[in-house]
């Protein structure tokens, strides 16, 4: 939604993003795989912080996305090629996301916040205690047989399944791209910064809201699914509070300025994770918790703002001003 | 009968839990308007000094004081890890943001959550502390057929005295007379000379200390690991938002309710007990957003 000289340099990212594949080990091809299908979670999250409202409980439709598949695959759903599999997760979780949406839609702050919660934890408690169901603790695994018709085999299942999620999240983001800068992205803006003088003005508030609700809960659906097919297993820890406040931290982690940041933010923090829980298990969370406190103190546009600061200061730019977003008030 | 005595009495003993969690956390929300995630920290971290306390004093059940003694050692641990932690919570943080509407408060709070989780591994290690000579030295009792450990008959006792000291602090005291009138209206608090900013650190003290006592009396009846904050502060959430953000009463209230309604789940259909609270606490949200003992707000333009 920034300026089209931003696209370019993207669109150059998506393409060193294609041909490094290869190269990478299977490892970090992993960890990127997963880093985008979260990336579309926050991707989802970012866009309602946009409009003030912090859905503290995105996993809603990150498990909610994932078990569709699951439960689908445990009672015998034929197909079992990804993007087949993936549609349905998405699907679901925007069909669960239009129900809730009626009624969340209506709330806002504290009580937005509160209500995702309280939803995220109903599937938490049912997906943990219906084992006839969700297969309890234990899980489901989610077995995709083909990708996009797709044979793979141990050495090239890694490779196909980046591929897979990286076009699937390419095709999202510019699904989002649009969306922000069409007048449902202004509106929210100006939703952001007062709701009751948009109303005056004749737009309709709720249902703005509902819609960018919606379009996050698919945003959520669509990553949950994706995670589900990359890790091959769920889990009802998915919809658990404390996931969907990860999701609410790698938001703010990379900035709510772009809708490249939520996937830019996601990597990074998917890396550090790697490396901190390795070097350092009982303190990984100290250092997440102090890297979010500097962003709130410090840096209110994550990641991406320092990011733009840096590349308008090489230019001979004036810097552009901090992104509105999670500062005034 | 016997039934019915396991689900009050079990009923009663989770409202008791629940309250000593909730009491602090919508206490805190109504004077600085914070809904604070750290609350749950500070429940873990009043836990964990609680249960060290009683086995560093008395390891294996014996120790130079008298075994009961061990309570005021709870109590003592609590209170100290409210006035240290809590201060310093808010004076160095809180403060910062407290003008930046609810989602960042809240964010920042979380961001606390995390960090202290993992000081709590750090100072305390990663095995669990079993100090369960408080509890097991009263023994139980037989109530209606039933045999009832005696600890758990006084535990709602200890929410009682929380609920009296609160009562008393916000409706007995000057402090309490000025936080009121902070509540009311802080720009005219501060006019008349009121110091704010000084009300805010005492009120979050307060809140830290009633959370931090209620770990450092349920610490006793099960062993403290790492991770308790977690569970606890999410339960408190639905406490809370079902009485009502910022209303003690409605806190009570809550506990009461939710204990009774996962006490009677438990009984009949164990495996929707945490479904049945969160569902309430949906319904509630839904029914009546502001909870059952809110204020219902006016939205400025």
């Amino acid at each position: 939604m920034r300026r089209l000289r931003d696209g370019r340099t993207l669109l150059l990212g998506l393409v060193a993003l294609l041909l490094i594949a290869p190269v990478l080990p299977s490892w970090l091809l992993f960890l990127l795989t997963i880093a985008f299908a979260k990336g579309l979670v926050v991707l989802g999250v970012v866009l309602l912080l946009r409009g003030d409202l912090v859905s503290f409980g995105h996993g809603l439709y990150y498990a909610g996305g994932a078990y569709a598949i699951g439960i689908a695959l445990k009672d015998g759903f034929p197909v079992r090629d990804a993007l087949v599999l993936v549609a349905l997760g998405t699907l679901v979780a925007t069909l669960l996301a239009a129900v809730v949406g009626v009624f969340i839609a209506r709330y806002r702050g504290i009580f937005f916040g509160m209500l995702s919660t309280a939803f995220t934890m109903i599937l938490y408690s049912l997906l943990l205690k219906l084992r006839w169901l969700s297969g309890g603790t234990d899980g489901i695994p989610v077995r995709a047989s083909t990708y996009l018709g797709i044979e793979t085999s141990a050495d090239t299942v890694r490779l196909v399944q980046y591929y897979f999620v990286l076009a699937l999240t390419a095709a999202a983001v510019y699904v989002v791209y649009r969306v922000a800068a069409s007048p449902l992205g202004y509106l929210m803006r100006a939703i952001y910064d007062n709701e009751i003088r948009v109303e005056y003005m004749g737009a309709s508030v709720h249902r703005a809201i509902y819609r960018t609700y919606v379009l996050a809960g698919a945003l959520g659906g669509l990553g949950g699914a994706l995670a589900a097919v990359t890790v091959g297993h769920i889990s009802p820890d998915m919809a658990y509070w404390t996931v969907s406040g990860e999701f609410v931290f790698v938001a703010l982690f990379g900035g709510l300025g772009s809708v490249f940041a939520p996937l830019v933010g996601s990597v990074v923090f998917e890396l550090v994770r790697n490396y901190a829980f390795k070097l350092s298990p009982y303190t990984w969370q100290m250092l997440l918790g102090g890297v979010l406190l500097a962003i709130i103190l410090f840096a209110p546009g994550g990641l991406w703002s320092l990011f733009e600061r840096l590349a308008a200061r090489h230019a001979g730019e004036p810097e552009p001003p901090a992104p509105a977003p999670a500062e005034q008030r | 009968m016997d039934q019915v005595t396991i689900v009050v009495l079990n009923g009663v003993l989770f409202a008791s839990y629940l309250f000593l969690v909730s009491a602090g956390l919508t206490f805190i929300y109504g004077v600085m308007r914070i809904l604070n995630v750290a609350h749950g920290s500070l429940y873990g971290l009043g836990a964990y000094m609680g249960a060290w306390l009683v086995l560093r004093i008395w390891p294996g059940g014996t120790g130079p004081l008298p075994p009961w003694w061990s309570y005021l050692v709870l109590l003592a641990g609590g209170v100290l890890v409210g006035v240290t932690v809590g201060p310093l919570l808010e004076r160095l943080f809180i403060r910062r943001v407290a003008d930046r509407g609810e989602v960042i408060p809240l964010i920042l709070t979380f961001a606390l959550f995390l960090i202290l989780e993992d000081v709590m591994k750090l100072v305390w290690g990663v095995n669990p502390y079993l100090a369960d000579m408080p509890y097991s030295m009263l023994g139980s009792l037989s109530l209606a057929g039933v045999s009832y450990p005696i600890y758990q008959l006084l535990l709602p006792l200890v929410a009682l005295a929380a609920a009296g000291l609160l009562w008393f602090v916000v409706k007995r005291t000057l402090f309490g007379k000025l936080i009121v009138s902070v509540i009311a209206d802080r720009e005219v608090s501060a006019a008349m000379g009121i110091d704010v900013p000084r009300m805010y650190t005492f009120a979050f003290t307060l809140g830290a200390v009633l959370a931090a006592v209620g770990g450092a009396f349920i610490a006793p009846m099960s062993s403290v690991v790492p991770g308790i904050s977690i569970e606890v502060i999410i339960l408190a959430f639905a406490v809370t938002t079902i009485g009502g953000l910022g209303s003690v009463p409605g806190a009570a209230i809550g506990a009461v309710l939710v204990g009774l309604l996962r006490a009677i789940a438990i009984q009949g259909w164990p495996e929707l007990d945490l479904f049945v609270v969160y569902a309430f606490m949906a319904l509630v949200l839904l029914l009546k957003p502001q909870g059952l003992f809110g204020a219902l707000e006016v939205r400025r333009i």
